[in-house]
């Protein structure tokens, strides 16, 4: 790995082609990643027969900054109407949203932008220096290891909301039963389709989210007559300078996303995890986690930050050992094939001019992204000032839009609606529902993953003690499961008393 | 509240029922490679029935206090329900684009009381900018009725 | 002259000009019966990128996956548009193990058969830093101890399942069958030794082998694959003595009754698209077999297949009970 790779890199990333290429990339990306249920998979594999013409690096770059549009495009309407673009932004709704409500849409955004590149800077300097090291570490986690991960992003966010334990407990029992609808790919058996064909696919996350964040959203904010809260936010791009100044406090939870982010990302599926987990962490270090949910900027830094950071590292096991880190790498990697190009470890010999184009090309990307999606930040705000009577019909429209786009189905609009009531009644009954939806992204991958473990160990509980890295993450998560039990007792303990948080309550 | 806790916490023991029915015929035991296909649901439904039942319980000793939804509450969110029930089932018979046309403009006529030619501006623009933001650019199908097919698209 | 005859002369005339065959007048829907990424998943976006690329059709290609219910839900789909002359899909061998191992009520006779486009090789792979270097090596270390050795496949009740028992009935031997989810991640399971073999597909494996992190041991066919490195690769009746083989399709079906024209056109384009370099050369770099055939042809083959899937699935014991 030599600095003069990545220079000869530059060289090929900073032409203008491949700079106009990147912005094109960048526009139509942002787009895909606002409107819910057209993935960054979608948009990649949509362009994918269009570049069949251009040479690879620049095709590359076309694919590649639509991914880095998609990415920081999830965030926009997550913020502005709780809905969640992408599946990784579902944790930027938590605070982002309410901030929005607030009348700092504007904030939240520019901090969503700034955390997602600063997250993606940090995956992409670790990739520039130590690819094929990583790629090594990457191998040695087989299904125990990955188990190990997903228990650890539950138990980190298990514990972190108030309210009724027993209601928690249904919310996660009913996400982890709706991930379980469909085929289950270790014996190939169809469970709870009950003949029905429409079942046999199972329950999309992104649908779910739409309803139950999005339509559910919409019907419990009307409650109060029919129009939008709190969404004067000033026009101009003094927001941004102005968050900027504020950004530098949460140093810590950048530096806490990247590392999460990176770490998860380079393992299939990990940006959502990561964004959960690293809004999880935020809050349990931070010195006011009873502002969580209520709108603290530092729970929108912190998934943003991870997300992107995954985004970015799911690149990686792409390039080194031609497996993609998520599905929009999957289509990716399509493309190399098609472009005749090799994907695998031999790339970064075969190919330097590409990879290392790619590579700074990851670098141009990013930074003209967040220039532009900065720019536009008065004008996404500004969507806010939409009539009531306008923005509703096009908000439920463009939810039904996306919903359709996941399988294209029409099942799935109705299932649209029927979370949206669900997800209403939920939060009046005070169910909560991050708990559910962290269940039905992970309920499905974390069985697969329980059930090969055992299957390679032929039914040993044994093999996540005994291997390494699998133990280690293991543990961890154990302790964050007792932690909630332990702290009252540690407290009291050493004569602190035992709910000192509740004082601080505003 | 309480009737209604105890309607939604009703249903979802139900649920569970349905859950550990389908997991019983799957097999729930502990095969030589590991649990069998029932076995993970199976214990959900048993916690959720357990965990129900509990919250059931507490409803039912607790007075009912406020009401789960108020007349006036209710009005507003039944005026944003409907809508979109209806544009859901229009689209089932006229495509999404033609449904859009119809739900946006009735809701901007009957909630906003927007001019008409804002309402027809808005009402016919939009799907006409989504039909070709997705069936053009993004090239991804949506469902289409006798309009589009007549159009030959 | 009569007014009906007259009236059927007028439609006779609006019909579409005597000679000119049937073309596409609205976006083609190709439907994926699996996830983004795989075998049948870059075939289909491939032929959708050469049609693009080739201006071989007048409408586009739109690549869908419909994955659920390991491609249940494509097919069923498919069924249910009959007569439809705008939707095609490319099956795998799922066309015949879904319904065998679910139930589901749908058969490959629902479908009206297009083209053969290729067959999929299967080859059976060992990390490289295992000392074993021929099969009959790794046969007899698995022979050692029962239930010793991990075999990595994709899916269950699926072609790597269905491979796996094969050679185990063959051979008498016993492997723990591990199921992931697609064959790019069994063989980095194979590269992090996570599984010691696997039944991987070429393609899935072809980059980890040329930098020297898997080790191919035999071809599951009745001859080597001719082109490239691959000849040097065994095959599994030279390797082990016992004739174990198997071929994935990967061919192009309609919906129920589409339109004779509609079968003529698209048998006319896929063989365009058949020709083209770019296809050839992904063939070659895949090591998938050329096989185009169309018609009776196809019919006869896919019968003959469907009869192979149902012994083997009951001989395995993988039928739906």
């Amino acid at each position: 790995m030599g600095i003069e790779n990545l220079f000869l890199g530059f060289q090929i990333a900073i032409s203008p082609y491949n700079l106009f290429v990147a912005v094109i990339g960048i526009t139509l990306g942002t787009i895909i990643g606002v409107l819910p249920g057209l993935g960054g998979a979608n948009g990649v594999a949509i362009l994918l027969p269009l570049t069949f013409t251009m040479p690879p690096t620049s095709a590359i770059i076309l694919l590649t900054s639509l991914y880095w549009g998609a990415l920081f495009g999830g965030a926009i309407t997550s913020i502005l109407f709780n809905i969640p673009g992408e599946p990784w932004s579902v944790a930027t709704t938590f605070d982002g949203y309410p901030l929005a409500r607030q009348g700092m849409g504007g904030q939240a955004l520019t901090a969503a932008f700034t955390s997602s590149f600063v997250g993606a800077l940090f995956s992409i300097v670790l990739i520039t220096f130590f690819a094929p090291l990583l790629a090594e570490i990457a191998l040695k986690f087989g299904p125990p290891e990955f188990f190990a991960i997903q228990l650890l992003t539950f138990s980190s966010f298990v514990g972190l909301g108030g309210g009724n334990p027993l209601k928690s407990l249904v919310s996660i029992l009913l996400g982890f039963i709706l991930a379980a609808v469909g085929l289950d790919i270790v014996t190939g058996q169809l469970r709870m389709t009950f003949g029905f064909v429409d079942l046999m696919k199972g329950f999309d996350f992104i649908v779910a989210v739409i309803g139950l964040f999005g339509v559910g959203e919409i019907l419990l904010s009307v409650e109060e007559g029919l129009s939008f809260k709190g969404v004067r936010t000033g026009m101009n791009l003094k927001v941004v300078f102005d968050t900027w100044r504020i950004l530098p406090r949460y140093a810590r939870t950048f530096v806490r996303g990247s590392f999460i982010g990176f770490w998860m990302g380079f393992k299939p599926g990990g940006a959502t995890p990561a964004s959960f987990m690293s809004y999880a962490f935020a809050k349990r270090f931070s010195r006011n986690p009873e502002r969580f949910g209520k709108g603290e900027l530092e729970g929108v830094v912190a998934p943003e930050t991870a997300a992107h950071a995954a985004g970015v590292a799911a690149m990686l096991p792409m390039l080194t050992l031609g497996i993609p880190g998520s599905p929009t790498a999957a289509v990716m990697l399509g493309g190399l094939i098609i472009w005749g190009l090799q994907p695998g470890p031999l790339l970064f010999k075969e190919k330097p001019d590409f990879v290392w184009g790619l590579i700074a090309s990851m670098y141009t990307g990013n930074v003209i992204g967040v220039l532009m999606v900065l720019a536009f930040v008065p004008f996404f705000a500004a969507i806010l000032r939409i009539p009531f009577a306008i923005l509703t019909p096009v908000i439920v429209v463009v939810c039904a839009v996306g919903s359709y786009a996941v399988h294209n189905s029409m099942i799935d609009i109705w299932y649209m609606v029927i979370f949206g009531v669900v997800g209403y009644v939920f939060k009046k009954l005070d169910y909560p529902l991050a708990p559910l939806v962290l269940a039905l992204v992970l309920g499905d991958l974390a069985e697969n993953a329980l059930r090969q473990s055992l299957i390679m160990s032929q039914g040993s509980l044994a093999i996540f003690v005994t291997r390494p890295i699998a133990g280690v993450i293991s543990a961890v998560a154990v302790l964050f499961f007792v932690l909630p039990v332990l702290t009252p007792w540690w407290r009291r303990l050493r004569g602190v008393p035992a709910i000192p948080r509740a004082t601080r309550e505003i | 509240m309480r009737t209604a806790d105890l309607v939604t916490a009703s249903f979802l023991m139900v649920l569970g029922g349905v859950v550990v029915f389908d997991a019983v015929g799957l097999g729930i035991g502990w095969g030589t490679d590991g649990p069998k296909s029932g076995f993970f649901p199976f214990s959900l439904g048993v916690l959720m029935i357990a965990a129900c039942a509990v919250i059931v319980m507490q409803a039912a000793r607790r007075a009912a206090a406020r009401p789960f939804v108020t007349r006036a509450q209710l009005g507003p969110v039944l005026k944003v329900l409907w809508p979109a029930v209806a544009l859901v089932a229009l689209t089932q018979w006229l495509g999404l684009y033609v449904a859009a046309a119809f739900y946006t403009g009735f809701y901007m006529r009957w909630i906003g009381r927007h001019s008409w030619l804002a309402v027809l501006a808005v009402a016919i623009l939009f799907p006409l900018a989504t039909f070709f933001v997705f069936e053009k650019w993004f090239l991804v199908p949506m469902p289409k009725g006798p309009l589009e097919a007549w159009l030959g698209q | 002259m009569g007014l009906k005859t007259a009236l059927a002369l007028v439609l006779v005339l609006a019909a579409a000009p005597a000679g000119a065959a049937w073309e596409p007048t609205k976006p083609i829907e190709f439907v994926v019966p699996a996830g983004t990424g795989g075998g049948a998943d870059q075939m289909a976006r491939l032929i959708s990128g050469i049609a693009e690329k080739h201006k071989l059709s007048p409408r586009p290609i739109i690549v869908v996956n419909k994955s659920g219910g390991a491609g249940a839900e494509g097919f069923l789909d498919v069924k249910s548009k009959k007569g439809d002359a705008h939707t095609i899909i490319i099956t795998l061998s799922n066309l015949f193990t879904t319904p065998l191992h679910t139930g589901i009520p749908f058969s490959w006779r629902d479908l009206t058969p297009i083209a053969r486009m290729a067959l999929d090789q299967f080859i059976l792979w060992v990390n490289a830093e295992t000392p074993y270097t021929t099969a009959k090596e790794y046969i007899a270390a698995v022979n050692e101890k029962p239930l010793g050795k991990k075999m990595g496949g994709t899916g269950s009740a699926q072609e790597d399942q269905i491979l796996t028992i094969q050679l185990e009935q063959a051979l008498g031997l016993k492997f723990i069958y591990v199921p992931f989810k697609g064959g790019g991640e069994v063989c980095v399971n194979l590269v992090g030794k996570h599984v010691d073999s696997t039944v991987n597909n070429p393609i899935e494996c072809a980059s980890h082998w040329k930098a020297g992190r898997v080790r191919p041991l035999a071809v599951f066919d009745t001859a080597r694959i001719p082109v490239g490195e691959w000849k040097e690769i065994p095959t599994v009746k030279e390797a082990l003595g016992v004739d174990v083989h198997y071929l994935m399709l990967r061919g192009i079906f309609g919906p129920p009754d589409m339109p004779k024209d509609a079968v003529d056109w698209y048998v006319a384009f896929l063989k365009k698209v058949y020709d083209t370099p770019d296809f050839q050369k992904y063939l070659g770099e895949g090591a998938l077999k050329p096989a185009f055939a169309t018609g009776a042809e196809y019919v006869k083959w896919v019968e003959g297949n469907e009869q192979l899937h149902k012994e083997l699935m009951a001989k395995g014991g993988l039928l739906k009970k």
